[in-house]
């Protein structure tokens, strides 16, 4: 187990050298760079800019370098813990990033643990009652939220809630706690605030996980092994769990790595409706305005959350599954 | 004679897309207390069925329609099976714990998941108020007792990592940990290599008159029956053709399907010739066709036409 963990922490490494090569390319592949966009700006503001100016504004982001070596300076300082400057914002990168960060993850670990507390027991009661009027109902509804685009469900949520309650859902914070310096009655107040997105995001994995499990639990429910446990004389509830529930849940565990991502570009666009301080709204803007840095930084740290969001649930599938531990 | 178990007229449905087909037609047979009961038949022919109604672990869309199971338990008040109502605490005590079965695959008949001490240890748990320590130890003592040595290693070892014939040595020794009053064994060594499948019916026999629990022995090899069974229940399409002694329907079968099964074994047949199939054996008999039981002079009792009875009497 030990040597298995090493080896996997080591084969992170070179996955994340060859994911920050693709980023790095890839923000270059549009035409223009930060300079361009900043002078255009300048430009749309009527201030007249000398070459030198130009010069050494390359400069000092070293575009006047080869493709290569622009690569190395950007991948060096990463190292180095200095994600670069954002001139659209025009703060270091570092500091717009954590708290959106912060948001980004407690949003989609929340929506993750919303998906499987409404997608377990649901799956679980439609397998065993297939084909029953509970399990077409609950069918029906998961079909309808698969099909239905979170940002849609979020515009019906905003409008209820403010039509109907006069209460404001957007955002993750009431206006007074906006600013406001942390505090128990502010983390109070992003509770209150946080369980609307949660349920939006969550809500299409929800319905996706449901029916795989379903799916996943009638391929089980009549295997040999379950027969025997029946004819042994264990109770019916017991029965399924133990037996059935407990293998046709590791598909999940081993997708939880892949959910994160997904979780958070569904995000973006729900967080753009409900303006929400979160990760997805700032990589839109910072790609629109060829913001590389900020870019850069941003596509990396979802790539370093996936990574390691894969890895956690090889471990918790090793734990949980004997039949990997002992490979 | 004491009779363990007596089944009567039971008939088993399945409800399929193609209307309903009928599993089991009046089935009907006795089990002799602490003896070895044999039911033989093709692939089909409703034997493993039967099992499953004893165990009221029937699944949809199969469904008993009729019949009774009479049970007598040592030390317990004789009750009815089939009418058994699912929150009745002697269905639980049933399976398991008086009746308890072991199965044809066992490469799939324990979950991957759990210690194989585990799976044991948890049949003692379901039946008795005794702690898991306790239970454990009796796991390990049966454990030990079906022929798996080293066992305070292997107890906490996984079924995958069991060859077939432990697995099965594991299954049986979680069907007999409770001792129950009936053994099940659904063709226990069909899935099994040649070797294992003597060493497993040894242990089987061994532990029976060891421990002097009925056993019904379900199968399709007539070898097996010869080796193991004191009485025989031929089943085919779902009903009961002959019932008798091993020495009676092996030697001397008096329904026509019976020699035909018995004809077309190829160590039992002539040398020489082609091996002959049942249909050619049970020539104009129409075994399709369901006739009452009928209890002859000897004991055995057969399913034929009136006219053809007369022949088989004489």
């Amino acid at each position: 187990m030990r040597s298995y963990l090493l080896s996997r922490l080591l084969g992170m490494i070179p996955t994340l050298a060859v994911i920050s090569v693709i980023i790095f390319v890839v923000i270059q592949l549009p035409p223009g760079d930060i300079v361009t966009s900043m002078l255009d700006r300048l430009q749309a503001q009527g201030v007249d800019t000398t070459e030198e100016y130009v010069q050494n504004l390359r400069a000092q982001y070293n575009l006047d370098k080869p493709m290569v070596l622009q690569y190395f300076y950007w991948a060096g300082n990463l190292l180095t813990g200095d994600m670069g400057y954002s001139h659209l914002y025009s703060r270091p990168v570092n500091d717009l990033l954590w708290e959106r960060l912060g948001y980004t993850l407690s949003i989609t670990v929340s929506a993750l643990f919303f998906t499987w507390l409404v997608a377990l027991p649901i799956g679980i009661y439609s397998a065993i009652r297939q084909y029953s009027i509970g399990d077409y109902i609950l069918t029906t509804i998961a079909l309808v939220g698969l099909a239905t685009p979170p940002f849609l469900v979020a515009l019906v949520f905003m409008h209820i809630g403010f039509d109907w309650f006069g209460v404001s859902t957007g955002g993750l914070f009431s206006p007074e706690y906006e600013d406001a310096p942390w505090s128990w009655a502010r983390i109070a107040d992003l509770l209150a605030h946080i369980w609307l997105p949660m349920i939006i995001i969550g809500l299409g994995s929800a319905a996706f996980t449901m029916r795989i499990l379903r799916a996943n639990l009638l391929d089980e429910l009549n295997k040999p092994y379950v027969v025997t446990a029946r004819a042994k004389g264990v109770g019916h509830a017991k029965l399924i769990i133990k037996y059935p529930v407990r293998i046709a849940i590791n598909p999940f565990i081993s997708t939880i790595g892949f959910v994160l991502p997904s979780l958070i570009s569904g995000e973006a666009i729900v967080s753009l409706v409900m303006g929400l301080p979160t990760i997805g709204p700032l990589l839109l803007q910072a790609l629109l305005n060829q913001d590389m840095f900020l870019a850069g930084s941003l596509l990396m740290w979802l790539a370093i959350l996936t990574v390691v969001g894969i890895l956690l649930s090889d471990i918790l599938l090793a734990w949980i599954d004997p039949r990997i531990r002992f490979e | 004679m004491d009779t363990v178990l007596k089944v009567r007229d039971l008939a088993v449905d399945f409800k399929t897309d193609l209307g309903l087909t009928h599993a089991l037609v009046d089935v009907g047979f006795d089990m002799p207390r602490g003896k070895v009961t044999a039911i033989v038949g093709e692939s089909g022919s409703g034997k493993s069925v039967t099992a499953n109604c004893i165990m009221r672990i029937i699944q949809p869309p199969g469904r008993i329609v009729g019949g009774t199971i009479d049970f007598a338990p040592q030390g317990m008040d004789p009750f009815e099976i089939v009418s058994l109502g699912k929150r009745d605490p002697r269905l639980k005590e049933l399976r398991g714990g008086l009746i308890s079965m072991v199965f044809q695959e066992p490469m799939t008949a324990l979950s991957p998941v759990y210690t194989v001490g585990n799976q044991v240890a948890e049949a003692i748990l379901c039946h008795r108020k005794v702690g898991r320590k306790q239970a454990w130890q009796e796991a390990a003592e049966m454990l030990e007792r079906v022929g798996i040595d080293d066992i305070d290693r292997r107890i906490r070892m996984y079924p995958f990592e069991f060859s077939g014939g432990m697995r099965q040595r594991v299954v049986i020794a979680m069907a007999l940990v409770c001792h129950p009053e009936i053994l099940i064994c659904d063709e226990p060594t069909t899935a099994l290599d040649v070797t294992i499948q003597a060493e497993i019916l040894t242990l089987i026999r061994d532990l029976q008159q060891e421990l002097g629990n009925s056993v019904l022995f379900i199968t399709h090899d007539i070898g097996v029956v010869a080796q193991l069974a004191d009485q025989v229940v031929v089943m085919y399409q779902g009903r009961v053709l002959e019932i008798g002694t091993v020495r009676q329907v092996l030697k001397d079968p008096v329904h026509p399907y019976t020699k035909g099964l018995l004809a077309a074994i190829p160590g039992l047949a002539p040398k020489g010739e082609p091996l002959a199939t049942i249909a050619t054996v049970v020539g104009d008999t129409d075994i399709t066709r369901p006739y009452p039981l009928v209890t002859l002079r000897d004991g055995r009792q057969v399913s034929l036409p009136r006219d053809q009875l007369q022949g088989a009497v004489g």
